[in-house]
């Protein structure tokens, strides 16, 4: 009887699914598009913003260190981001709250540190990554993280003063100046109730902090060998983090997640890098051509039409890395999206999944 | 046929040199439109769509009142209108790429599909790529007489071409079960090109895609009505048919009334950008008519900007069409259009006089301009085209 009232109602709407009738209705009304709607926007930190997004019914929660993807709606465009969210996981109410740091050359992380006002709704998919705390909890635990990189780390944070965790815990944050550190007087809090919680920030740009080192690390938690560690920021800091943990052979102990900024800056006229054909498992180096061509002269024969940017015929999707549009000069580095392979010239490395 | 800018001295011979200018401008005006692209286009297509659930919606609910005449009436009105605006403005343009660049994934040119029994991946192939790409060139372009009608001279005449305008209204009632067997070529089968075995797959879809909207109009929505169900399947059958009369002349209109011009195969190798437009130009005609007929056309009354720019978005053609037309008239070519009754007239006029053998009516194949190519390296003298 389900079956039958399921074919009722597919049919009734073929061939467009139910959802593109309801979202006419309200953007949240879609049974399986999940949309979250902004109830609260917080600029606390100095370049920062901070969301509360409220999910729709299918959301299913994330584990503390783990990402979602947004969608957000641009001049007409839809542009997708990652963001870890920075609450606790265990969080009764589901909502999800967010802290973007608005980057320089960051359009989405900008609008919406711009613009973001209560009742905008975003797109949402599942929270997913590996980086997260694994359940039972390690014994001790150093968190480090540099800029934004904060966030999936101070969900885990959240969610170990949550569960009134018993272990060491060691918070070492670096940044540009205290102002720029989003949520520290709730950090500072913590590490104030928590007598396990030791919560430090470094700003080495002041000149009164150094970088990430051993001593530095040896000084804060002498016991980080008999630690997991989480790690998550820039690239530099990350390399910090990983030469000192190599050299101690505690690389299995350190567990980081990479951030990069979507918006690569690339000279156009570079036909260098890797070119990944992740669908098929060929790699070949950028020759310059479009990638349709090259494609086709790695031994792939990829579905194409016209060659010359009319049929769509050959659209896929990159994974990521930028592209060319040979035809409009424009410069594409978002992540997952559908291309014109005949159109399109790889910039440094691209993934496309053909 | 007409040669609407026949000199005293002969048809319009464009020059090499003017064939890339035109390039240039069209590429130019095309980059304009492709920046200028955003929120309020978004908005458009939106609106489109709201429009279109709308009418299906409320034509659906009008048929629960369907025993009362002006009631059943208001509902096959309402559902011929949603038929419509998600085949024309929506359907064909979204598969055309023309909203691609909003990223939504719902309105991706890949994975849309519209409310007729041919399945979108099948049309993209038959008319995105081999009709688009190849406009007007007989043998390549399939729209030409879509496999069964004379629509152009240089198509040979036998005792069968009788028939043409039987075959044309019969086409044109069918409509969208003839463009859904448009790319089985099955032409291409009776002549031996193509084996049944490679038509297997194709013929799949189409039954997967033509069950559910059959299963749609003529079971689900007739049995919910209870004991209306044959008054509801009637209004389905009559909104269907509709659309299928109005698509079939809005898309006739676009390349066979008097005047446009064919390509052979030899005259567009090796095209060059500029070429391919004047190709474009050449092979296609628009409608006149007001803001709601463009819309209801799809834009497809915009016919020569859609040729020159199928991946732009058709509310552009309207604002573009001037200057296109500016540009045809700085270089003497002609630019097609005039009122529906005209188009249509003048192409039922042609699927007419097609029908009888060339004997009887006065041949009036030729070119109304002539299109100089640049020397290939291996010919020795200029290669003229368009004749």
């Amino acid at each position: 009887m389900v079956g039958l009232l399921d074919l009722v109602s597919k049919t009734m709407t073929t061939p467009h699914p139910l959802d593109r009738y309801l979202e006419l209705v309200r953007p949240t009304l879609t049974r399986r598009s999940m949309r979250a709607e902004i109830t609260h926007v917080r600029r606390s930190a100095v370049g920062s913003v901070t969301l509360t997004l409220k999910p729709g019914r299918q959301w299913s929660g994330h584990i503390a260190g783990q990402y979602i993807q947004i969608g957000v709606v641009i001049d007409g465009v839809r542009h997708t981001r990652c963001y870890s969210p920075v609450n606790a996981d265990t969080r009764r109410d589901r909502h999800i709250e967010l802290t973007i740091k608005a980057h320089p050359h960051g359009l989405v992380s900008n609008h919406l540190h711009e613009n973001a006002i209560p009742g905008m709704v975003v797109d949402l998919e599942p929270a997913a990554g590996v980086f997260h705390l694994p359940q039972p909890r390690p014994e001790r635990i150093v968190l480090i993280s540099g800029g934004s990189g904060i966030t999936p780390v101070l969900s885990m944070l959240r969610t170990l003063a949550n569960e009134g965790y018993r272990g060491e815990i060691l918070f070492l944050h670096y940044n540009r100046s205290p102002e720029y550190v989003p949520h520290r007087q709730e950090l500072e809090a913590i590490a104030m109730q928590h007598g396990n919680v030791r919560v430090e920030f470094r700003y080495p740009e002041t000149q009164r902090h150094a970088n990430f080192g051993y001593d530095e690390l040896e000084a804060l938690a002498p016991w980080f060998p008999s630690a997991q560690t989480y790690l998550c920021g820039p690239p530099g800091l990350m390399a910090a983090v990983r030469t000192v943990y190599e050299a101690e052979q505690l690389g299995d102990r350190l567990h980081s997640e990479e951030f990069t900024l979507a918006t690569a800056v690339v000279n156009p006229e570079d036909a260098e890098g890797k070119l990944t054909f992740s669908g098929s498992g060929v790699v070949a180096e950028n020759s310059g051509e479009t990638l349709l061509e090259q494609a086709e002269s790695a031994g792939l024969s990829p579905e194409y039409g016209c060659r010359m940017g009319i049929c769509f015929t050959c659209t896929a999707v990159k994974r990521s890395g930028c592209t060319r549009n040979l035809r409009t000069g424009e410069l594409d580095s978002d992540p997952d999206q559908p291309i014109q392979l005949c159109i399109s010239a790889p910039v440094g490395d691209v993934d496309i999944a053909i | 046929m007409a040669i609407l800018t026949e000199t005293t001295e002969g048809p319009l011979v464009l020059s090499v040199e003017q064939v890339e200018e035109i390039g240039r401008e069209l590429d130019a005006l095309r980059a304009r439109i492709t920046e200028d692209l955003g929120a309020g286009d978004r908005e458009y297509i939106y609106n489109v769509i709201r429009a279109q659930r709308g009418f299906e919606i409320a034509g659906r609910g009008l048929l629960y009142l369907g025993f009362l005449p002006p009631f059943w009436l208001a509902g096959v009105a309402a559902l011929s209108i949603s038929k419509i605006l998600d085949n024309m403005e929506i359907g064909h343009n979204v598969m055309h790429g023309q909203w691609d660049w909003m990223r939504e994934p719902t309105l991706n040119s890949r994975v849309f599909e519209w409310d007729t029994v041919c399945p979108g991946d099948q049309w993209r192939h038959s008319h995105n790529y081999m009709h688009h790409t190849y406009t007007n060139i007989l043998d390549m372009d399939r729209d030409i007489g879509y496999g069964i009608l004379r629509v152009d001279e240089a198509q040979s005449w036998n005792v069968l071409r009788l028939g043409n305008p039987l075959y044309a209204f019969i086409l044109m009632v069918a409509f969208e079960w003839g463009v859904m067997g448009h790319d089985l070529e099955v032409e291409n089968i009776v002549r031996g090109k193509k084996s049944w075995s490679e038509i297997k797959t194709l013929v799949k879809g189409q039954m997967r895609k033509a069950g559910r909207q059959v299963l749609k109009d003529y079971v689900v929505f007739p049995a919910l009505t209870g004991p209306l169900f044959l008054s509801t399947l009637t209004a389905n059958f009559t909104a269907n048919i509709v659309r299928n009369l109005w698509t079939f002349s809005i898309i006739f209109c676009g390349h066979f009334p008097t005047g446009v011009q064919t390509f052979t195969q030899e005259e567009c190798a090796e095209e060059t950008q500029g070429e391919w437009y004047v190709r474009q130009m050449l092979g296609s005609a628009n409608i006149k008519g007001s803001k709601l007929f463009h819309i209801m056309s799809g834009n497809l009354s915009h016919q020569i900007e859609h040729h020159l720019f199928p991946d732009l978005p058709a509310n552009r053609y309207p604002e573009i069409a001037p200057e296109v037309k500016a540009l045809c008239e700085k270089h003497g070519l002609p630019y097609n259009t005039g009122r529906f009754a005209k188009q249509i007239g003048s192409v039922w006029g042609k699927l007419f006089k097609l029908a009888l053998p060339p004997f009887l009516v006065k041949n009036s194949q030729q070119a109304g301009v002539i299109v100089m190519r640049r020397v290939q390296p291996t010919t020795a003298s200029p290669k003229e085209v368009g004749v």
